[in-house]
């Protein structure tokens, strides 16, 4: 049995118009996810929101009041949104794959394409939010937006930074060297890096004394899972398409491997069961 | 990479000047559409707040520091 693998590498275009795809697709995922889980907490945020507003009106500084949009409008907008940054994360996926991967040394494509995006979701994801967890509507003082944002952008830079601090960790340690240490490597250059950042950036503490606390946790874990689902399934989906025609082929209309002693190209034509 | 060489080289040739450029410019455009759904508030989109009303949900639960 011969493993077929297709004699030229796919070009940019080819790697670029996937990432795109998966991307999107993973958006739209992380879309649901967001609208079934999020957008309840988004609503009894707001609810809280609108009371304080109609208690005191001068504080009014908000713009939900405009109705630019309405709230229906900005609950479809939520898929818009994901889509199109699933969409832009995937094609950044992609070309970061396209540079990077002769760089990983990984055994195969397919993992390198994982393990970027498992990078991307720990360093633009997960640090930033431990440092500045997500806030829901009528959390936040909008005079602060500016300085948050840049800090945030920054937290999301740093947490790229210290995920490459680790990889450069586990590259100083030889390669024949056992696993534990070159897994320790890794987290000590993550970890110094990651620990300094979330030390020396600012904090704000802008959360209500009156905002409730499991609203405000279950609007976080809701906001991390979304982009824990955009992130694993466009990390998920561009392997997938990077992989076609790259394996043994899968009988397309059966889903099972073709039979042993028969190529891959003969798949097409179901074997007899 | 040192002893046997694979049939399929596993190191591939050195990404071309072109191809940088090239990632380059699909970097920016991307990032400016990433730009677009998490903080433009119209200045990109020229569309007043619309668009940024619009995806103010996705924002929240993207993670993006929002107001």
């Amino acid at each position: 049995m011969s493993l077929n693998t297709t004699s030229a590498p796919p070009t940019f275009v080819t790697v670029l118009l996937r990432g795109l795809l998966a991307g999107l697709v993973a958006g739209l995922l992380a879309g649901t996810f967001a609208y079934v889980v999020g957008e309840p907490r988004i609503e009894a945020a707001i609810a809280i929101e609108e009371a304080a507003t109609h208690a005191a009106p001068a504080v009014g500084h908000d713009h939900h009041q405009d109705e630019l949009v309405s709230r229906e409008g900005q609950r479809g907008g939520l898929f818009l949104a994901t889509g199109l940054f699933g969409a832009a994360m995937g094609g950044l996926l992609a070309t970061a794959y396209a540079l990077l991967r002769r760089r990983l040394r990984t055994a195969d494509d397919g993992r390198s394409g994982l393990l970027l995006a498992g990078g991307a979701l720990l360093g633009a994801v997960i640090v930033p939010f431990l440092k500045y967890p997500p806030n829901p509507p009528a959390v936040g003082d909008p005079d602060t937006i500016n300085q948050r944002t840049g800090t945030y952008l920054l937290m999301v830079v740093l947490g790229l930074v210290a995920v490459w601090a680790g990889s450069l960790g586990h590259r100083s340690i030889r390669r024949g060297a056992p696993p534990w240490l070159r897994a320790g490597a890794a987290g000590g250059g993550f970890l110094l890096v990651a620990v300094v950042s979330h030390l020396v950036l600012p904090s704000f503490e802008e959360v209500p004394d009156d905002f409730p606390a499991t609203l405000l946790w279950n609007f976080r874990l809701a906001s991390l899972g979304t982009q824990v689902v955009l992130w694993a399934a466009t990390g998920l989906l561009f392997t997938a398409l990077m992989s076609r025609g790259r394996r043994p082929a899968l009988d397309r209309d059966a889903g099972r491997l073709p039979a042993p002693g028969r190529s891959a190209f003969d798949a097409g034509t179901p074997a007899r069961p | 990479m040192s002893s046997s060489t694979p049939a399929q080289p596993l190191v591939r040739p050195a990404a071309s000047p072109r191809m940088l450029w090239a990632a380059l410019a699909v970097v920016g455009a991307l990032l400016l559409l990433a730009y677009l759904v998490a903080f433009d508030q119209g200045a990109v989109s020229r569309s007043g707040m619309y668009l940024h009303e619009l995806m103010h949900d996705g924002r929240h639960l993207l993670g993006v520091p929002c107001h």
